[in-house]
């Protein structure tokens, strides 16, 4: 009884169904699934030395899922060699896909996941019920351990990636790409029109008000995908208050939403909007819509993060320097101008049920040499947290305005965690920051439904709560 | 012999019998049962918790409104569609002038038939992305610029919590018009043509024709259709998905069960609970089709 109008909801069903079939078979593999709990047998199979801290078989297959998206795979796969090169025998199965929680989802099921997952990208396995489920290996083990340069490489890393992949006091996810996030613009077009980015609001409306009148949008932004704007009104209000704004929000405190830098950030968001000064229609506009019309100088300045560069790179007229400036600065900010929101991304985990964990944990320490994360930089132009291993390559516009906006904040940078946190608030949250960019509520409004969806997460029970050291 | 040929048919039915309780019944089966349970999806540990899940999909803001725009599509989308269809059908069939060769349809309408049948060779995520771009809500939308022309002004489409649903619909019934006009096409010809001119000799014009001959003797299709057409109203996951911002709109005036499915069963880590509206989803759809195979029940009539 197919119609070609079941189109969808076959396409749905088979997603459905796919799901389900992986749930078959994890139920009724289950007794396979817990009955294998062999293999730690491997993974004890060596003795530890300082050339081999978790003591690796050498011989033991090593099975590594790697998320193949802007980053590619090219860089794991030099990983890869690196690692046969300490152990000889060991066969490597290398898997770079999109698709992570597709063909992952059964494996975690059945009790045989493998033992070094990328997982990152729109499909990704959620990464705090598996923390919550005890499914992750503890890195702590990791990070105390010798790094391959020498000295702990708990030390050699920004202080950013342990706290970036910390669940419940555990470090349990290694985020590998350092990501800096600010409004970006193109340097030539600003040099050629004598504009620089503005330090305080009322510069910046000065400087919106100039660029308005030359006939260019002074601001879009990814409308369909609220959680960009989210990041300038974050900033904004992180900087005016302090870090305590953020660490309330992600600690789910009562009226952390309605905290007065909050509240201001997303007024002068609001007057962006009522003064004309945002693209006509970006509210309706996906990130590559809108960042095209960036692109084509139809608008000044963008919210998005240090990918963007390589994001857009086909798009981007020749002589376009993607440059990032942090947000402006309202009234009495607690915090300096050259500070911003910096986060640590792509997740990489080595699953408990993994049959070669130690092996897992060495290619992770093999990521995090110099040697490996130069190699990072090199193929993806994109910095890592292993601090100064991007020393002497050639840099981008943008990574070099990125890296030099990371010294300038040092420990004034921020982040929040509360959108990998709390899954179920982050689009509840985006609602709330999609209507007021698009003027529809007033700040007061936005603060109480924002302040909702944290106190529905807070009261749920299904929500593991987490607070912010 | 009897007893060969038992096992001929048997041998025949196994395989597909296998795969539909493979493939169709058993992921059903299992769906009731994680729909008890607070399985997250991605681990072989859960816990059995009776019907919580539905307890507290009562109170789950967007698990309602998500129902409320399916009620929305539900009632609008095939009436529509099959008005159009029904229309664009009788057209094609019996709307040209009456001549000497008798009744027959308008000029060209082996063309239209094929013009409307094309959006069904569309796969629906393409759909979805070329009307994103036509409802591109800057002023060098398609959508904008012809309402520009027209002095309208312009409109933000997708991104304007008031209008969004109402694109949703449009897509939907412009890209499932074309396959009930071809079916209703079908119907219309089987129909023997002297119905038509005995009705044409009675003095009967277009309309009465269409409502007096047409639509009763297409009935057993209509219902067909509008049962098929329900299904598809409660579903609408993919348009959703690509087309509209967040998914689920601005303000979530576009969110559909479907969506609250994916969203909670993939990104979430509640497969039991999306397990649970996957559910709620099945009995609505089977309580929604009997009801409508029943209620439109008409004697039938043979020719």
């Amino acid at each position: 009884m197919n119609t070609p109008n079941d189109y969808s909801r076959r396409l749905f069903l088979q997603r459905a169904m796919l799901a389900s079939v992986a749930a078959a078979g994890g139920s009724v593999l289950a007794g396979c699934a817990s009955g294998g709990d062999d293999p730690a047998d491997i993974s004890k199979g060596a003795a530890k030395s300082a050339k081999n801290p978790f003591g690796v078989k050498a011989d033991a297959p090593l099975d590594v899922v790697i998320f193949k998206g802007g980053y590619g795979d090219d860089y794991a796969k030099f990983h890869e060699e690196l690692y046969k090169n300490s152990f000889r025998g060991a066969t490597i199965k290398h898997a770079g896909i999109t698709d992570i929680r597709q063909q992952l989802q059964p494996r975690f099921n059945s009790g045989n996941p493998p033992d070094v997952i990328d997982n990152s990208g729109a499909e990704q396995l959620p990464l705090s019920t598996l923390a919550d489920t005890g499914q992750l290996t503890d890195l702590t083990e990791l990070f105390d351990t010798e790094s391959i340069d020498g000295g702990k490489i708990r030390d050699s890393l920004i202080p950013v990636a342990l706290e970036a992949g910390e669940y419940g006091g555990k470090t349990l996810v290694l985020n590998y790409a350092l990501e800096v996030y600010g409004l970006w613009y193109d340097k030539t077009l600003f040099d050629k029109n004598g504009w620089a980015p503005a330090e305080t609001w009322a510069d910046f409306l000065d400087l919106c008000k100039e660029i308005k009148s030359a006939g260019i949008a002074p601001m879009a932004h990814q409308g369909k995908y609220p959680y960009y704007i989210q990041q300038v009104v974050m900033d904004m209000a992180v900087k005016h208050g302090g870090l305590g704004v953020v660490t309330a929000i992600d600690s789910l405190e009562p009226n952390a939403w309605k905290n007065d830098s909050v509240k201001m950030a997303a007024e002068a968001l609001l007057e962006i909007k009522s003064k004309g000064y945002m693209l006509e229609g970006t509210e309706g506009l996906d990130h590559i819509q809108s960042q095209t019309r960036w692109n084509e100088g139809k608008a000044a300045f963008i919210p998005s993060g240090s990918w963007l560069e390589n994001e857009q790179k086909e798009v981007a007229p020749e002589g376009f320097a993607t440059t990032v400036a942090p947000t402006p600065l309202m009234d009495g900010s607690q915090l300096p101008f050259e500070c911003t929101r910096v986060s640590a991304a792509e997740a990489f985990i080595v699953p408990t049920k993994a049959k070669n964990v130690a092996g897992g944990l060495e290619f992770l320490r093999i990521m995090l040499s110099k040697e490996g994360a130069a190699k990072f930089t090199e193929l993806t132009a994109a910095p890592t947290v292993v601090q100064g291993a991007g020393e002497g390559l050639d840099l981008t516009p943008a990574a070099a305005s990125a890296s030099a906006l990371v010294e300038a904040g040092a420990d004034s940078n921020w982040n929040y965690y509360y959108f990998n946190w709390y899954s179920p608030m982050k689009p509840k949250v985006e609602t709330a920051f999609g209507e007021l960019a698009a003027g529809r509520v007033t700040a007061d409004e936005f603060c109480n439904a924002a302040q909702k969806a944290a106190d529905e997460t807070a009261k749920d029970p299904q929500t593991q709560k987490r607070t912010r050291s | 012999m009897r007893h060969g040929q038992y096992r001929f048919i048997v041998g025949f039915l196994v395989l597909p019998l296998a795969l539909y309780a493979v493939f169709v019944i058993s992921p059903f089966a299992q769906s009731f049962y994680y729909s008890l349970t607070n399985w997250t999806g991605v681990s072989p540990a859960f816990e059995f918790i009776g019907f919580r899940n539905f307890q507290n999909l009562m109170d789950d803001a967007l698990f309602l409104r998500a129902l409320r725009n399916n009620a929305v599509l539900l009632v609008v989308m095939p009436v529509v569609v099959i008005l159009l269809a029904l229309f664009f059908a009788f057209l094609l069939n019996v709307g040209g002038r009456g001549s000497r060769s008798g009744v027959q349809g308008v000029r060209g309408s082996g063309f239209y038939k094929l013009a409307f049948f094309l959006p069904q060779v569309l796969s629906v995520p393409v759909i979805a992305v070329i009307w994103a771009v036509i409802f591109d809500p800057t002023g060098s939308g398609l959508a904008n610029s012809v309402l520009r022309r027209v002095g309208l002004g312009s409109a933000g489409w997708l991104s304007d919590p008031n209008l969004a649903l109402y694109c949703v619909l449009w897509v939907l019934v412009w890209g499932s018009v074309g396959f009930y006009l071809v079916l209703f096409n079908a119907a219309m010809s089987s129909i023997p043509r002297d119905i038509f001119e005995a009705a044409v000799l009675d003095g009967a014009g277009r309309v009465s024709t269409f409502f007096r001959v047409t639509i009763p003797l297409l009935w057993d299709t209509i219902q067909t259709a509008w049962v098929y057409l329900a299904i598809l109203a409660l579903d609408v996951y993919a348009l959703v998905a690509v087309m509209t911002a967040g998914p689920g709109g601005p303000n979530n005036s576009t969110q559909v069960i479907s969506l609250q499915i994916a969203q909670n069963g993939f990104q979430f880590g509640r497969a039991g609970y999306a397990s649970a509206i996957g559910v709620v989803l099945f009995f609505i759809t089977l309580l929604i089709a009997a009801i409508m195979l029943r209620a439109t029940r008409r004697e039938r009539i043979e020719y």
